[in-house]
Formats: C-alpha cells, sequence, structure tokens
C-alpha cells in the first residue's frame, strides 16, 4: 500500500513554518558575522598577540571544539541560571551559535595564517607599513583566500546544526517543523518539507558565500 | 461456499467451548467477592511497579507509592492480610477479569470502554494536569484569562500544551519544550516560572528541587484515579466506597496527596 502524501494539511502552518525557516537565516547570518569576527580575533592573537592571551585562546578553542553543541547550548541555557546569568532562548541559541562557530573558525584561521610566508610580514613591516596594516592587508587577506572553502564548509555545518537550538524552545525551522508535526501528525511531508528548506538554504548559502569571497578576497572556491 | 460455512461454524463452537473453560476456571458461583475475601483474611491488590509516585520499588526493593498505601488502607480497614499483586497498564484489567485480583488499585483512569467491562469506586486520587508556579509566586494567576502577558512552558505535545494553545489568551507566549525532563529543567533553572503540566511530574519537581516546589493556580484538564473492581459486585462496591469516603473524612486521602504528590488535594475533590 503506497502512502499518500497530503500536503494540503500543512498550508494551515505555513506562516508557523516560514517564521521558523526566517529565524533560521537570521540566526545563520548574525552568527556567521559574529562567529567569523571572533575567530579572526582569536586566530590573530594566538598568532601574534602575548602568550596569556595565545592560552586563553587555546582554552576557548578546546572545549568548545571538543564538547558537543547541544550540551554547550544546554549549559547555557539551562546551567548558567543556576550562576545567575538567566537568557532567554533566543539570545542563548544566538550565543552558543557565535560560541561555537567562533572556536572552529579560529583554528580554520589560524591555519590560513601561519602558510602566510614570514617574508611577506617583513616585507611590509619594512616598507613601513603599520602592524594593523600588515595583519589586514597581508596577513588575514592571503589567509582568508586560502581557508575560504574550509570556513564556507564550517558555516554551512553550523547552520545545519542550528537546528538542535529547537530543543531550548528556540522558534527555528526545525521547531516549527515538529511543532506542526505534534499538531496534525503528517511527520512524513512536514519533515520532508523542512528537509527541501534545509537543503535549499544550504545550497544558496553555499553560493552566497562564494560570490561574498570572488568579491572580497579573489578566493578561488 | 459451503466449506466457508463449516468453517465459520467451527470456529464459532470453538469460542463457545473456550469461553464457557473461562466461565469454568474462574471458580463455582461467585456470590459475593466480599464474603470470599473476608472468609480468605486476604484480599488481592493489583498494583502499578513502574508509575512513580503511584507505585514503584523502593530503595529496599519493597513496592511503595500512593497505590500501595491506598491498599494497605482498604486492606486495615476490612481487617484482612493484603497481597499487592505488581501488574501494568495493559495487564491490570485481565488480572481483575480472571480473578486473579480482587481490586485494581493502579492509578486507574475512567473512560467509557473501561467502564464496559469492569466497575469504578469513587475516586481516591487527583490526577490532573493543571498550570502551575513557583510557591508562593504569581497569586494573581487564578484562571485561563490570568495568563494575558504571561510566558508558560509545556512539553510539545501533550494534553496540557495542546490545551493551553486552543484556549490561552492571543497575548500569553507558551515555551514547547522537547519533553518532560526540558520542561522540567526550564522551570527548575528559572528560565520559566509558570508550567503547564501533569501532578505527578509536579510532584518530581517538588521532590527535587524544594526551592521552587510547583503551587497550582488552576486546572487544565481532569481525570482522577478510581479503584476498579469486576462488575456486579455491589458489597464490595458498597464496601469500599464507604471506606474511601471515611478515609477522605479522616483526612487520610489528604495526608497520602502531600506524602506522594507533594500537594495538598485540588480544591473539590
Amino acid at each position: 500500500m503506497l502512502y499518500k502524501l497530503q500536503f494540503a494539511e500543512l498550508l494551515p502552518y505555513w506562516d508557523v513554518l516560514l517564521q521558523g525557516l526566517v529565524f533560521t537565516i537570521v540566526l545563520t547570518i548574525v552568527s556567521t558575522a559574529a562567529g567569523v569576527a571572533v575567530g579572526t580575533a582569536g586566530a590573530s592573537a594566538r598568532t601574534f598577540g602575548p602568550a596569556w592571551l595565545g592560552w586563553i585562546v587555546v582554552v576557548y578553542v578546546e572545549l568548545i571544539r571538543n564538547t558537543p553543541f547541544i550540551v554547550q547550548l544546554f549549559f547555557i541555557f539551562f546551567g548558567l541560571p543556576a550562576a545567575g546569568v538567566k537568557l532567554d532562548e533566543t539570545t542563548a541559541a544566538f550565543l552558543a551559535m557565535v560560541i561555537n562557530l567562533g572556536a572552529y573558525s579560529t583554528e580554520i584561521i589560524r591555519a590560513g595564517i601561519e602558510a602566510v610566508p614570514k617574508g611577506h610580514i617583513e616585507a611590509g613591516v619594512s616598507l613601513a607599513m603599520t602592524k594593523w596594516e600588515v595583519l589586514r592587508h597581508i596577513v588575514l587577506n592571503q589567509a582568508f583566500r586560502k581557508i575560504y572553502p574550509a570556513l564556507s564548509s564550517q558555516i554551512i555545518i553550523v547552520m545545519l546544526g542550528s537546528a538542535v537550538v529547537s530543543q531550548i524552545s528556540a522558534q527555528d525551522l526545525t521547531y516549527a517543523a515538529n511543532f506542526v508535526a505534534s499538531r496534525d501528525f503528517r511527520n512524513f511531508e512536514v519533515y520532508l518539507v523542512a528537509t527541501l528548506a534545509y537543503l535549499v538554504l544550504a545550497i544558496v548559502t553555499r553560493a552566497v558565500l562564494r560570490g561574498l569571497g570572488r568579491i572580497f578576497f579573489k578566493a578561488a572556491s | 461456499m459451503l466449506k466457508r460455512v463449516t468453517k465459520t461454524g467451527f470456529a464459532a463452537l470453538m469460542l463457545a467451548s473456550g469461553i464457557s473453560l473461562l466461565g469454568l476456571s474462574a471458580g463455582p458461583a461467585r456470590a459475593d467477592a466480599l464474603a470470599d475475601i473476608m472468609k480468605a483474611k486476604v484480599i488481592k491488590i493489583a498494583v502499578p511497579q513502574d508509575f512513580a509516585p503511584f507505585g514503584s520499588a523502593g530503595l529496599d526493593l519493597k513496592p511503595q507509592g500512593y497505590d500501595i498505601d491506598m491498599a494497605n488502607l482498604i486492606g486495615k480497614a476490612l481487617g484482612v492480610k493484603v497481597e499487592l499483586i505488581a501488574v501494568t497498564s495493559a495487564n491490570r484489567i485481565p488480572y481483575l477479569q480472571t480473578h486473579k485480583a480482587d481490586l485494581v488499585i493502579s492509578s486507574l483512569g475512567k473512560n467509557a470502554e473501561r467502564a464496559k467491562v469492569i466497575d469504578f469506586s469513587a475516586a481516591y486520587a487527583p490526577f490532573f494536569s493543571a498550570v502551575y508556579s513557583v510557591k508562593g509566586k504569581d497569586a494573581g494567576i487564578t484562571k485561563l484569562a490570568d495568563l494575558s502577558g504571561k510566558t508558560v512552558g509545556a512539553a510539545r505535545g501533550t494534553i496540557e500544551e495542546q490545551a493551553l494553545s486552543a484556549t490561552a489568551p492571543k497575548d500569553a507566549t507558551i515555551k514547547r519544550f522537547e519533553d518532560n525532563s526540558a520542561t522540567i529543567a526550564a522551570f527548575v533553572s528559572g528560565q520559566i516560572d509558570l508550567v503547564a503540566t501533569g501532578n505527578t511530574v509536579a510532584a518530581v519537581i517538588a521532590k527535587q528541587n524544594p526551592a521552587r516546589t510547583p503551587e497550582m493556580k488552576f486546572l487544565i484538564k481532569d481525570s482522577p484515579c478510581y479503584v476498579g473492581m469486576n462488575k456486579n459486585e455491589p458489597a464490595l462496591m458498597a464496601k469500599v466506597n464507604s471506606i474511601i469516603a471515611d478515609a477522605k473524612k479522616a483526612g487520610e486521602i489528604e495526608k497520602l496527596s502531600e506524602k506522594w504528590l507533594k500537594q495538598p488535594l485540588p480544591p473539590g475533590f
């Protein structure tokens, strides 16, 4: 017996699903921007900063990269209130995403920075460029060009992983899908729609990142 | 065609003989279950073993809970020994129907299908879902309309969550969590100050986190527990009902509620 698909049953919930989709898109954009900023700062600090700052970055990166995202999320949402820091589910979701992507991108960007030949930096210094000019125009520019494909992949992974923020009642696409499934029990249709939405989202994100890379870093990918 | 008829006839015959066999094994003409119990000086009571706080294994591996205390209360009132039989929610009614148990005290709710095969006593335990706050807080909330502008947490897909979603004021926020444990965690950690859940879940929170003991604000759905017994046992029914009425009057049911559900009995119980 064939299962009869009934997508019409989802129609009354289109606004719920759309709101979820928008939340996931905004969550991805904000956490990408802030997470890559954290990663750039972390990688620069680790390579060029004082030793104590480097150690802080190492602890942060190892702590986040070696623990599951859902545990980090639960720690922020369910754990921190015991220490007097109470964040609502949306703030907790954004914060966890930024912290997570920040740690991964620190390591990715650091790999790019360390691949910049020392001679280039010395050349910049000998041309009387300031420290910040050397970092921006010589080090980071080349670093990002090299690691851009790896960073893009990590952003997609984090976006797909954002589905777990539904567990703390943050109203993302997965939360919306779960909600609809608990109402009309059309699990097959609901999760099929959610799957396709994530697929399209990932493909579009990759295309956008590729375009941005061409504009800013003349990246190959 | 003929073959099919014979087959059906044969099946009916088998079924009929099976039923009469069952009738025989149930014992010869049970006049009165109450008289039998008083004569044997033992009452067999089916209790849950996997459903705290109504019935579960204690640290000493002996069954304990609201239903076990209730069973012992009835045994004491009758002046007979209590023989506890551990049952699951699926087999508790068959135990009664096959006379392996005289009474079922197993957080049994009333519904039309069950009422066809067994009888129910008066209610002996509250079982309901409600909106709770932290004890002593949110005194202004006494009904559904008071949720206006408030945030309530609930486990997604549960009866209370669906009821709230349908009936709560438009400007009330309902935070839906994945399951009971996530909802409990959100309430205990202070992420939500109002929670819609069952009274048994509220008892778990009160036990594990006395600092955030839930206090009932208003009822969402009520389905109390009844003592189940076989049909056509008027003497046993009258006796059990009078024991329950006496226990209510003497405050013993209230004590059970405080002990196992960590809550006073809901108003009107």
